[in-house]
């Protein structure tokens, strides 16, 4: 064995245990989370667990470790696994691909695939001019923010397996129905023209080709740093509403005016999410907050599909390739997908 | 040697730049920078994630902003054998 081969089987073996033993504090941190706080917040500090001030300053600090937690740990194992996938390689899967089965394997790979609704505008030009139907690269976008891995994270953190199952299952139908819907109103006519213009030249660069595992835990530990980054603000500000939720709202006060027996309660979940800008972090400790406060699932997950599915900032962005009356027949289409998931959720589940 | 900047502006464009102009400077090429933020002109390239190098008008690298040392390894063939 050359000198060279040992030190890269040395390396490799030190990365593979530093990999272990990162998971192994990981748990160990996840585990004691809560005993941690219950000793500093009410043993040490003194404040009583049955007052709202006890309870909230708890509720506060043990969600905010514990979802720090959540995100560090899916976010690293989701970019290392999402690193053998790419967009090209999305694009080559579903070109040629018919309406219907198109529009269920675009809103799969929208799950698995890495992508940024920072690239929707290149990504729909590249699909489109590949030949990818306008649906199908619909339902592509519908899928990719909607069923995300911050979703993911919290949402098995918070409520468990039956509701993220639920979540992700409702978010796929939404991107294909959402999909199949847009690619029969023609909507070829309001997608501007210069996309269909647009010829793609020379060699397509797969950008995951000859990735090595350091790479993949190098662009693991990036995500992490930059998503944490970038939503620790919104994060902040939603356990904190949560907490204020949690100790200090009546305990009948949401479930009264919006719980299952108010059959407008999701449309105007559905109303107030389309506009608020934030992600599924700053969202979700809200939500927790207010599911324990008695308000139904299907509501909820409706809430919270308009907020992080349907977001200003992206619709300007896509306003570059789309005219303004497929935005605001994407925008419709996609509410009516979330609040029919909002109604059935709450049927089934009540 | 003409190296294109892909990207319309956003914060991984200007790192791109940043790091690219750092391995030009550290491998002394004569190299004119262009910055491409056109849609329509960054997706003519093939590239779906930006941002994106393309040198001579061959894509580089997408998706991702490399290391100083990355993008001279990827530069260093194209050297002009002085």
């Amino acid at each position: 064995m050359s000198l060279a081969q040992r030190v890269g089987a040395g390396s490799a073996t030190r990365r593979w245990l530093g990999l272990a033993g990162a998971a192994a504090v990981w748990v160990a941190a996840y585990e004691l989370n809560v005993h941690l706080w219950d000793w500093l917040v009410f043993d040490v500090a003194g404040l009583d667990p049955e007052s709202r001030l006890g309870s909230g300053v708890h509720f506060f600090v043990y969600d905010s470790v514990k979802i720090g937690l959540l995100l560090t740990g899916i976010i690293f194992v989701v970019t290392v696994l999402r690193s053998f996938m790419s967009v090209e390689r999305t694009r080559a899967l579903l070109g040629g691909k018919r309406e219907g089965v198109g529009n269920v394997m675009a809103a799969g790979l929208g799950v698995v695939t890495p992508f940024c609704s920072c690239s929707a505008v290149p990504a729909f030009i590249g699909f489109v001019a590949a030949g990818v139907p306008i649906g199908v690269t619909m339902s592509f976008l519908i899928a990719s923010p909607m069923v995300n891995e911050v979703a993911i994270a919290l949402l098995l953190g918070l409520f468990g397996i039956g509701p993220t199952l639920l979540y992700i299952g409702a978010g796929l139908l939404v991107a294909i129905v959402g999909g199949m819907v847009l690619g029969r109103v023609r909507a070829e006519r309001w997608v501007e023209p210069f996309v269909f213009e647009t010829r793609l030249r020379g060699q397509v660069l797969d950008s995951t080709l000859g990735l090595s595992w350091a790479d993949r835990f190098q662009m693991g530990r990036e995500e992490v740093g930059s998503i944490l980054r970038k939503i620790w603000p919104y994060l902040l500000v939603g356990i904190g509403l949560g907490a204020v939720i949690h100790g200090w709202a009546p305990q009948d006060l949401f479930a009264r005016y919006a719980g299952a027996g108010n059959p407008l309660a999701v449309p105007v979940a559905v109303l107030l999410g389309v506009p608020l800008y934030s992600n599924a972090a700053g969202i979700l400790p809200l939500v927790e907050a207010l599911h324990d406060k008695g308000l139904p699932m299907g509501t909820l997950l409706a809430f919270m599909m308009a907020v992080v599915a349907l977001s200003l900032p992206e619709m300007i962005l896509l306003r570059r390739v789309l005219k303004p009356r497929l935005i605001a027949t994407f925008i419709a289409v996609v509410a009516a997908g979330i609040l029919a998931v909002g109604y059935l959720f709450n049927a089934v589940l009540a | 040697m003409n190296i294109k900047i892909l990207g319309s502006g956003c914060a991984n464009c200007v790192n791109l730049e940043r790091v690219t102009r750092e391995a030009v400077a550290e491998l002394g090429l004569d190299a004119e920078f262009e910055k491409v933020t056109e849609y329509a002109d960054i997706a003519s390239y093939g590239i779906m994630r930006t941002p994106g190098l393309v040198v001579d008008d061959e894509v580089l690298l997408s998706g991702r902003v490399p290391t100083a040392a990355q993008v001279r390894e990827l530069l260093a063939p194209r050297a002009p054998v002085a």
